[in-house]
C-alpha cells in the first residue's frame, strides 16, 4: 500500500473497529464475565457458574428455553410454509404492474412498528375484541370469546411479525429462476409436484435459509408479541431475561440467561447454514 | 404453476384465493388499528359509537387527542431525536465501512467482514443487555478511578442511542455497499485522469453516485431506530421514545388515542418508505 | 403418402388483436432436419411453443405421427425441446440432468443410471455425469441439453436457437455437430434460427417465415435460386437490390429501368409483372462477373462499365463496391483466382450479369424491412 493509501485504511478501519469493539465484541464479553461472578456479600464476587447452574437446575427456566427454542423452530417452519406460495406467485405467476404491487403490499407491514401490528391482533382477538363481537352477532357464541393469550394466538403474531423476512429472499431468489428451466422440467415429464421438489425448491434454497434464519432470530429474541399475544402462560426466555434485568435487579443471573439464548441461537444459525452449505456473508450480505 | 403451463381452473381459482386470503391476513390487524382511531368511544372495539376525530384533536377530558397529549408528544420527539442521531452515525460509518470493504484488501478481510454482519444474528435483546452491563461497568469504573459520574453511560437516550446504532449500521453499511459495488472504478479514473486528486475524485465523482445509498440508508435507519423495540426496552431510562411509552400505555389498557398515534405512525413511515422507492425508481 | 412425424394444419394464434401465427401449415416426414427461419418477431417461436404445448394455438391442428397433441399437456408430449438458452437444471448434476425425464417415467435407478451412460458415450462425453452444468463449455452443455432430450427418445426434437448465445467459431463448428447428432440419433429435428447460414447449412427442408406467415418452404438451394418472394430473395443471401419500372415485357423476359436509370434485362419467373409496374429487382454479388475489357462478358445479357467506389476486403467473401457511370452503386463479389488480387480504388471495370440472374417481383416493403 502506498503511504496515502495506508492513511486512508487507517481512517476507514478505526471507525469499524471502535463500532466493533466498543459495542459489539467488549460488551458481550463483559456480559459474559458478568454471568460467571457469583455474588458472595455487598460489592463482594467470586467467580463460579453459579448463575448457569442456577439455569440449568431450575425446571422453569429449562422448560421455558426449551419452549422458546422448540415454538421459535415452529414458527419459522409455519412462515416459511405460508409464506412460500406467495413468494412462487408473486416471482412467477404475478406480471407486470401486479407482481410489483403485490410485492409492495407484502413490505407494507414491515413499515409499521412491531407495536402497532401486535396492537392490530390484540384489537382482533382479545375478548372484546372485532372477532369475538362478530361470533356474538352472527349467533356462533353467546358470551364473549376471549382468543388472546394462547400459544395460537402467539403463533399467529410472530408468524405475522416474521412474514416479509421470508418472503422478500424467498421472492427474490426465485425470481432469479428462468422461466425455461420450469418448462424445461414440463417438457421432459415433470409434474408440478417434481417440479417444484427437484427445480424451484433446490433453486429456492439460499433464499430459504436466509428466511429462516432471519426468522428464527426473530422468534427467538422477541418480547412485545409474547407478553402481549401469549400474556402471562407465554413463558418466553426474553421475559425470564427481561425480569432478571429490570424487575429482580439480578444482573448475573440475566446476563448468563442472555449469553444462553446468544448461544442456542448462535449454534442453530451455524447449523443451519453448515447443514445447507451456505455461509453469512452470502445469505446476509 | 408458471402461467405457460396450463393447469385446471380450480387450482387457478384456488391458489388466487389463497394469494387474497393472505394478503387479508397481512392488512387485516393494520386496517383495524386505522379504523378504531375513528370510533367515538372509550375503547378500540366494536360496536361502533360512531365516527369522531377527537382522538386526534380533542383536548378535553376523557378525550385528549393526539395532538394534546403532552407525554405522546414529548415521546414523539424523543424518538426523533433518537432516530436522527442513530440515522446520522449509522450513514455515516456505513459509508466508511463501504469504503472499505470495497476499496481495501487487507488479512483477515473476510472475517471482518463476518464480524460487521454479526450484529444481524444477535437478538436484539441480548445486545441490549451486552451494551447496558457494558456502560454500567464502564461508569463505575470511571467514578471510582476519578470521581465522575458520567449520566450518558447510565440508561437513557444516549444509550438508546448507542444501542440502534451498534445494528442498524450493519443494515446501512449493506445498503451503501450494495450501490458502491456496482460504481464503474473507471469513472473515478476518468476524474484522476482530468486532473481531480484522490478525494476530489471521491467527493465530486463517487460521492453522488452513492447519494441515493445514503438518503436510502438514512431513512432505512430511521424507520427501524423509530420502530425498534428490543434493544431499546433495555436501555431505556426515563426519557420513554414512542413505542415503549406506547407499550406502557398498552399495559395498561388502551382508547383509541393509541389507534390514533398508531395511524399517524403508519402514515408517517409509509410515506417516508414511499418516498425512498420513488427515489430508487427515478433511477 | 410417407410417414409424417409432425404435422401442422392451418395454426393460427392471435394474441388480442396481434396475430402472431397466420394460417401457417406444413409437415416433416420422419427423421429429416427441418428449419423455420425468419427474423425475430416473426412468429416462429410462437409456432414452437404451441407444439411444445406451452401455448395453446387459436385455431388449427397440430398433429405428431398422426395423432392430434391439442389436448395433452406439456408433460405427455411425445416432442422435447431444447431450450434458447438450454435451461439445463443448474441444481444438478449432468447425469441428473438427463436421468431428469427417464425418472419422470418411474424407470429404475440402474437402468435410468445405463441409459445416462450410453447417450453420454453418444454425444462423445463419456464420464462427465457428476460434473456440475457451469463446469462445462458451451459447446459440452449444448451436447448435454440435447442427450437430456434424446435420452427419452422423443418423436419430435424442437431445437429454439440454441445456438445463439455462442461464439462465432463454435457456432460453425456446433452446426456440423448438430447435423451428425441428428444423423446419429436418427430423429426428427424442427429447428429455429433467424441465422439463414445455420438453417442453409444443417437442414433438409427449410421454412422462411415473416409476419406470422410461411413465404416459401423448400430446401436451401429452392430458396437460393429459386426464391418465390420478395422478402425471400432479400432475407436468404445477399442481394443489390433496385426499384424500377417494367419496360418492356417480352416471353418471360423483362426490361426493367431503374430509379437511377439504370436499364437492365431481368426475369420474373413467371410472375406475370406487365409493363408499366413498379418492380424490385435483385442481383446477387456472387451471380455478377467482374472483368477487365467488355469482350470478356459478352455472353451476359446485362453489362456496364465501373469504376471501384471501394473494397470491402474479406478474405473469400470480399466484396467490390462499383460506381456504374450513372452513378448507380453495385456491389459484386471480388473473384479470388488472383487476377484481382491488385486491384484499388478508382480502377475501371466491366461488370456482367445474366437476365436469368436477376430476379424481378412487383415492388414491396418487405425487404427493407429486414433491416430495419
Amino acid at each position: 500500500m502506498r503511504a496515502g493509501s495506508k492513511l486512508g485504511f487507517i481512517l476507514l478501519f478505526s471507525p469499524l473497529i471502535l463500532w466493533l469493539g466498543l459495542l459489539i465484541i467488549i460488551p458481550h464479553i463483559d456480559m459474559f464475565l458478568i454471568s460467571i461472578r457469583e455474588r458472595v456479600g455487598v460489592g463482594k464476587y467470586d467467580t463460579s457458574l453459579a448463575n448457569y447452574l442456577t439455569f440449568f437446575r431450575e425446571p422453569l427456566y429449562m422448560l421455558t428455553f426449551a419452549r422458546t427454542a422448540l415454538m421459535s423452530v415452529l414458527a419459522t417452519a409455519l412462515t416459511l410454509v405460508i409464506g412460500f406460495p406467495v413468494a412462487f406467485y408473486i416471482a412467477k405467476i404475478a406480471k407486470g404492474r401486479l407482481q410489483s404491487a403485490l410485492f409492495l403490499l407484502c413490505l407494507v407491514p414491515f413499515w409499521v412498528s412491531e407495536l402497532v401490528r401486535t396492537f392490530g391482533w390484540m384489537i382482533l382477538l382479545r375478548e372484546t375484541g372485532v372477532f369475538s363481537s362478530l361470533l356474538q352477532w352472527a349467533g356462533l357464541a353467546d358470551q364473549p370469546v376471549e382468543m388472546l393469550y394462547n400459544d395460537v394466538s402467539m403463533m399467529v403474531g410472530l408468524v405475522y411479525t416474521s412474514m416479509l423476512f421470508m418472503v422478500v429472499p424467498l421472492i427474490t431468489t426465485m425470481e432469479s429462476l428462468d422461466d425455461s428451466v420450469i418448462e424445461a422440467g414440463y417438457d421432459l415429464g415433470g409434474n408440478g409436484i417434481s417440479v417444484m421438489r427437484e427445480i424451484v425448491i433446490p433453486h429456492a434454497m439460499p433464499g430459504i435459509v436466509s428466511g429462516s434464519i432471519v426468522v428464527f432470530m426473530l422468534s427467538l429474541g422477541n418480547y412485545l408479541t409474547p407478553t402481549m399475544l401469549g400474556g402471562k402462560d407465554s413463558l418466553w426466555f426474553t421475559e425470564l431475561i427481561y425480569s432478571q434485568f429490570i424487575v429482580r435487579f439480578n444482573w448475573e443471573l440475566g446476563a448468563a440467561f442472555g449469553f444462553m439464548l446468544l448461544l442456542l441461537s448462535s449454534i442453530i444459525v451455524w447449523g443451519t447454514l453448515k447443514l445447507s452449505g451456505q455461509t453469512l456473508e452470502k445469505t446476509m450480505g | 404453476m408458471i402461467p405457460t403451463i396450463r393447469q385446471p381452473r380450480l387450482v387457478r381459482y384456488g391458489y388466487r384465493a389463497y394469494v387474497a386470503l393472505f394478503f387479508l391476513y397481512l392488512a387485516l390487524p393494520l386496517v383495524v388499528v386505522s379504523v378504531f382511531a375513528f370510533n367515538n368511544s372509550q375503547f378500540p372495539s366494536l360496536p361502533w359509537e360512531g365516527g369522531t376525530l377527537a382522538w386526534f384533536f380533542g383536548s378535553e377530558r376523557p378525550m385528549i387527542g393526539v395532538f394534546h397529549e403532552r407525554p405522546i408528544l414529548r415521546a414523539l420527539g424523543n424518538s426523533a431525536f433518537i432516530a436522527f442521531f442513530v440515522s446520522l452515525m449509522a450513514v455515516a460509518l456505513g459509508a466508511t465501512n463501504a469504503f472499505l470493504f470495497n476499496r481495501y484488501d487487507f488479512r483477515m478481510k473476510s472475517f471482518f467482514y463476518m464480524l460487521m454482519l454479526l450484529p444481524l444474528v444477535i437478538p436484539g435483546i441480548v445486545l441490549g443487555i451486552s451494551i447496558l452491563v457494558f456502560s454500567s461497568t464502564a461508569a463505575n469504573g470511571i467514578e471510582e478511578t476519578i470521581g465522575w459520574d458520567i449520566e450518558a453511560l447510565r440508561p437513557g437516550l444516549p444509550l438508546v442511542i448507542l444501542g440502534q446504532f451498534s445494528f442498524v449500521t450493519t443494515i446501512v453499511t449493506l445498503v451503501i455497499s450494495a450501490r458502491l459495488h456496482k460504481f464503474d472504478r473507471s469513472l473515478e479514473e476518468a476524474a484522476l485522469n482530468l486532473g481531480a486528486s484522490h478525494l476530489t475524485a471521491v467527493r465530486t465523482v463517487t460521492l453522488p453516485f452513492l447519494l441515493p445509498a445514503l438518503i436510502g440508508g438514512f431513512v432505512v435507519a430511521f424507520l427501524m431506530s423509530f420502530e425498534n423495540f428490543n434493544t431499546t426496552l433495555m436501555l431505556v431510562g426515563s426519557d420513554a421514545p414512542l413505542t415503549i411509552a406506547m407499550f406502557d400505555r398498552m399495559k395498561e389498557g388502551s382508547t383509541p388515542l393509541l389507534n390514533a398515534v398508531s395511524l399517524l405512525l403508519m402514515i408517517g413511515s409509509s410515506a417516508l418508505a414511499l418516498m425512498m422507492i420513488a427515489l430508487q425508481r427515478k433511477e | 403418402m410417407t410417414l409424417q412425424d409432425l404435422e401442422i394444419q392451418n395454426l393460427t394464434k392471435t394474441f388480442d388483436a396481434f396475430t402472431a401465427v397466420d394460417n401457417v401449415s406444413f409437415s416433416v416426414p420422419a427423421g429429416s432436419f427441418f428449419s423455420i427461419l425468419g427474423p425475430s418477431g416473426c412468429g416462429k417461436t410462437t409456432i414452437m411453443r404451441m407444439v411444445a404445448g406451452f401455448i395453446d394455438p387459436t385455431s388449427g391442428d397440430i398433429r405428431i405421427k398422426g395423432r392430434s397433441v391439442l389436448d395433452v399437456p406439456p408433460n405427455k408430449r411425445p416432442v422435447n425441446m431444447v431450450f434458447q438458452h438450454l435451461a439445463l437444471f443448474p441444481m444438478m448434476n449432468i447425469a441428473d440432468n438427463i436421468g431428469y425425464g427417464l425418472r419422470r417415467k418411474g424407470i429404475a435407478q440402474d437402468e435410468i443410471t445405463r441409459k445416462v451412460g450410453e447417450v453420454l458415450e453418444r454425444i462423445g462425453l463419456p464420464g462427465i455425469g457428476q460434473r456440475k452444468v457451469n463446469e462445462l463449455s458451451g459447446g459440452q452443455k449444448q451436447r448435454v441439453a440435447i442427450a437430456r432430450c434424446m435420452v427419452l427418445e422423443p418423436d419430435v426434437l424442437l431445437l429454439d436457437e440454441p445456438l445463439g448465445a455462442l461464439d462465432l467459431k463454435l457456432r460453425e463448428h456446433m452446426k456440423i455437430e448438430l447435423k451428425s447428432l441428428q444423423a446419429e440419433f436418427d430423429t426428427t429435428f424442427v429447428y429455429i434460427t433467424h441465422d439463414q447460414s445455420e438453417a442453409l447449412v444443417m437442414s433438409d427442408q427449410i421454412a422462411v417465415m415473416n409476419n406470422g406467415r410461411f413465404e416459401q418452404v423448400g430446401t436451401g438451394q429452392d430458396l437460393y435460386y429459386r426464391p418465390e418472394t420478395a422478402f425471400v430473395a432479400g432475407f436468404v443471401g445477399d442481394s443489390n437490390r433496385w426499384r424500377g419500372k417494367v419496360t418492356r415485357a417480352e416471353g418471360g423476359q423483362l426490361q426493367i429501368t431503374t430509379e437511377a436509370g439504370l436499364t437492365m434485362t431481368g426475369s420474373d419467373q413467371g410472375r406475370g409483372l406487365s409493363v408499366g409496374a413498379a418492380a424490385d429487382i435483385y442481383v446477387r454479388p456472387e451471380a455478377i462477373r467482374v472483368g477487365r475489357s467488355a469482350d470478356e462478358l459478352s455472353q451476359f445479357e446485362n453489362t456496364m462499365r465501373g469504376t471501384v467506389s471501394s473494397i470491402l476486403f474479406n478474405g473469400a467473401a470480399s466484396r467490390l463496391i462499383v460506381r456504374a457511370e450513372n452513378g448507380q452503386e453495385i456491389e459484386a463479389t471480388l473473384p479470388q483466382s488472383g487476377e484481382f488480387s491488385g486491384i484499388s480504388r478508382g480502377d475501371a471495370l466491366h461488370l456482367g450479369w445474366s437476365g436469368e440472374q436477376a430476379n424481378a417481383f412487383a415492388a414491396s416493403d418487405d425487404f427493407t424491412k429486414v433491416f430495419e
